[in-house]
């Protein structure tokens, strides 16, 4: 969940009605509430012993039994090997978790955890400052199941040190009453009777990526140039009045509202809206390609061997297709996982028809992934976009 | 020996308090702000090479966004000042046995979050409230015309929320005034206008100092508002220091334009009070 937004974490976790409305969808209410609070008091403390995987990982980001307060793919985890699962919801903010780990990462001391969520971006900067840990594939074997798109990206080619939790996708949004045509094209988001009422995404590498595609350049090999000549088309558009913000999750609440009609958002957010108001949201992914991202699964440098060969099983776990199904049944991003789709029959037809989880294979060919940045781009790039987003 | 030692004791705990959370902080904020990029270095990585040119640079790349933040904080301070004063003023002498009652009304809000507060606005001037539609029914407003977004939704948020601040000081100065120096001033054939301007404003002008240094201090820089309220067009310095310590992970930077704003509003306080002569305050 590569959730950016203007607001600190702390201010994001109490205004994010989002949370409840996923909630309810899912006709589990006030499961934020129980998980924010089952996942409160403590922060992975405790001893890292072989028996135990402590995970961190995103809020409303795993299937939540509401009844029990459990998570039923865990307790079976726990049930068929034995292995201890700690499962905390510390994730709020990319940068924020890997601040409160930064230093005892360095000194190599015992971080909390022995398996971490990090968005793209950040996995790469993990690796490359040798924060994580490489898997031992025999203890992986579901790896294989990863879905082609997500199996090679630049910072991890051969997946030795990550495997994708859930993918994300980046693409259009609109309301279907002020769009009844649908929105196709950046022609088309910028269509007159949206003006003023665009929102689009603070993550660059969505909103830039949406861009660049659709200005003839791939994400996955594009130059300082191409890049800064998108990120001023956004600029102009900003100051021409076109894009009335440059936001995080909010933007769905800004779609509801109706102040804003049209959007680059996200698949997840907009699954939700398309299904709680009947026809009158949608989501596509551009012509011209769509960003896909995704948070991973990963092995922090300080997890004991024997905490990392719990949590290697772990991940197996996750990748195996029944189990990833059942995630996917309650978190409504892209399922990474080969053969989670058929597992979905036996669940819930409907959602295994859903291209929000399931893309099919012409969707998927028309997702890119941003490529890796080096940390000396990584910060003029993310200046310069954040610049011509006024701040 | 016991009786001198006694009030130091008593402030050591004020003392250790700042000290660890005020004074070390400072410190650390100052050192960062001179840092530099470690060549080679990761995100985020910085080295101490005393570049002061930091700060100079930090002020020249967004002295937009610097002006903005004062011009919104004070024109929110100076509508605050002309909404809590008929309002103070109606408390401390008009309200009666439920001056109390009153009072309690005034920081009710304060029970709430401030970003709830803030959000709720939002809502208010979204599209779905009731004050678009209005406006555009009686043609204050065009169509296409939206009210969220806008520099008006910032400055209306801050006003808003800093409103108490405004409030509460003003109150308690004019709740001080004697009644019966405005008694005297009518006796004296001054008009009700003139007893305001001679009697009741001088008297009142600690809390009007007091409220409107509460006021835009904070407003200044406040970032919550033009996050939530505003656009790209209507971001604050603390927008800025904001993006710039957490999206673009610039500490030098974003302490560099920490301290700038601290020392102007040092400057422009220190200037008002000066000119409002209420040392008394200080």
């Amino acid at each position: 969940m590569a959730k950016k937004s203007p607001l600190s974490p702390e201010a994001r976790s109490i205004i994010n009605a989002r949370v409840s409305r996923r909630a309810v969808l899912a006709g589990i209410g006030g499961v934020g509430a129980a998980g924010a609070l089952a996942a409160c008091g403590s922060s992975g403390d405790g001893a890292a012993s072989g028996e135990l995987v402590r995970w961190g990982n995103w809020p409303l980001y795993l299937d939540f039994d509401e009844a029990g307060k459990t998570y039923p793919t865990i307790d079976k985890f726990t049930e068929s090997t034995g292995i201890e699962v700690k499962y905390f919801e510390d994730y709020n903010d990319n940068d924020e978790f890997f601040g409160k780990v930064q230093a005892q990462l360095k000194l190599n001391e015992d971080i909390g955890y022995d398996l971490v969520c990090p968005t793209d971006w950040m996995a790469a900067r993990w690796i490359r400052l040798g924060y994580a840990q490489k898997f031992d594939a025999a203890n992986i074997p579901n790896k294989t199941n990863i879905l082609d798109t997500l199996a090679s990206p630049s910072y991890d080619p051969s997946r030795e040190s990550t495997l994708t939790w859930q993918g994300i996708m980046g693409g259009f949004g609109w309301n279907t009453a002020k769009n009844p045509k649908g929105i196709r094209t950046l022609d088309d988001l910028f269509a007159p009777a949206n003006k003023g009422k665009i929102v689009v995404l603070s993550e660059l590498r969505d909103t830039i990526g949406i861009i660049l595609l659709a200005q003839g350049a791939d994400p996955a090999t594009v130059t300082e140039d191409q890049y800064m000549n998108a990120v001023d088309f956004m600029a102009k558009k900003i100051s021409d009045g076109w894009i009335r913000g440059v936001k995080g999750n909010e933007y769905a609440e800004d779609l509801t509202s109706g102040d804003a009609t049209a959007v680059i958002g996200w698949s997840g957010d907009m699954f939700i809206l398309a299904s709680e108001n009947e026809g009158k949201f949608d989501f596509a992914i551009p012509e011209s390609g769509g960003t896909i991202s995704g948070d991973n699964m990963m092995i922090p440098s300080t997890a004991t061997p024997e905490a990392k060969a719990s949590a290697e099983k772990l991940i197996n776990w996750y990748y195996d297709p029944a189990i990833a199904a059942e995630v996917a049944a309650y978190v409504n991003y892209v399922t990474p996982v080969k053969g989670a789709q058929a597992e979905m029959e036996k669940i819930d037809p409907d959602l295994a028809k859903s291209e929000y989880i399931f893309p099919s294979e012409a969707t998927m060919k028309n997702l890119s992934v941003f490529r890796s940045l080096t940390p000396t781009e990584e910060t003029a790039w993310t200046e310069a976009f954040q610049k011509a987003a006024g701040n | 020996m016991g009786k001198i030692r006694t009030p130091y004791l008593l402030l050591l705990p004020g003392f250790g308090f700042l000290f660890v959370f005020f004074i070390l902080p400072i410190l650390n904020l100052a050192q960062t702000s001179t840092q530099t990029a470690v060549g080679g270095g990761d995100t985020g990585q910085y080295e101490q090479t005393f570049r002061f040119q930091n700060y100079i640079d930090a002020f020249v790349e967004n002295k937009e966004q610097f002006g903005r933040s004062f011009v919104y904080a004070l024109i929110a301070t100076l509508l605050a000042l002309a909404i809590s004063y008929p309002l103070a003023y109606a408390i401390a002498f008009k309200s009666g046995k439920y001056k109390n009652f009153f009072l309690v009304l005034v920081v009710a809000p304060f029970f709430t979050s401030f970003l709830l507060r803030t959000v709720a606005w939002k809502q208010i001037l979204g599209e779905e409230g009731f004050v678009v539609p209005t406006l555009r029914n009686i043609g204050i407003i065009s169509d296409s015309t939206t009210l969220t977004s806008t520099a008006f939704a910032v400055v209306m948020g801050m006003t808003y929320n800093f409103l108490p601040f405004m409030t509460l000081p003003l109150f308690a100065s004019i709740d001080r005034i004697d009644p019966r120096t405005l008694e005297a001033s009518g006796d004296l054939y001054a008009n009700g206008f003139t007893t305001f301007r001679k009697v009741t404003l001088p008297l009142s002008m600690p809390g009007v100092v007091a409220g409107t240094l509460l006021t835009f201090i904070p407003a200044a820089g406040d970032y919550v508002n033009a996050a939530i309220l505003g656009s790209p067009n209507t971001k604050m310095i603390g927008n800025v220091i904001e993006s710039r310590y957490f999206k673009i992970v610039d500490y030098p930077t974003a302490a560099a334009l920490s301290f700038t704003l601290m020392a102007a509003i040092l400057i422009l306080v220190t200037i008002y009070i000066r000119k409002a002569g209420t040392e008394e305050l200080v």
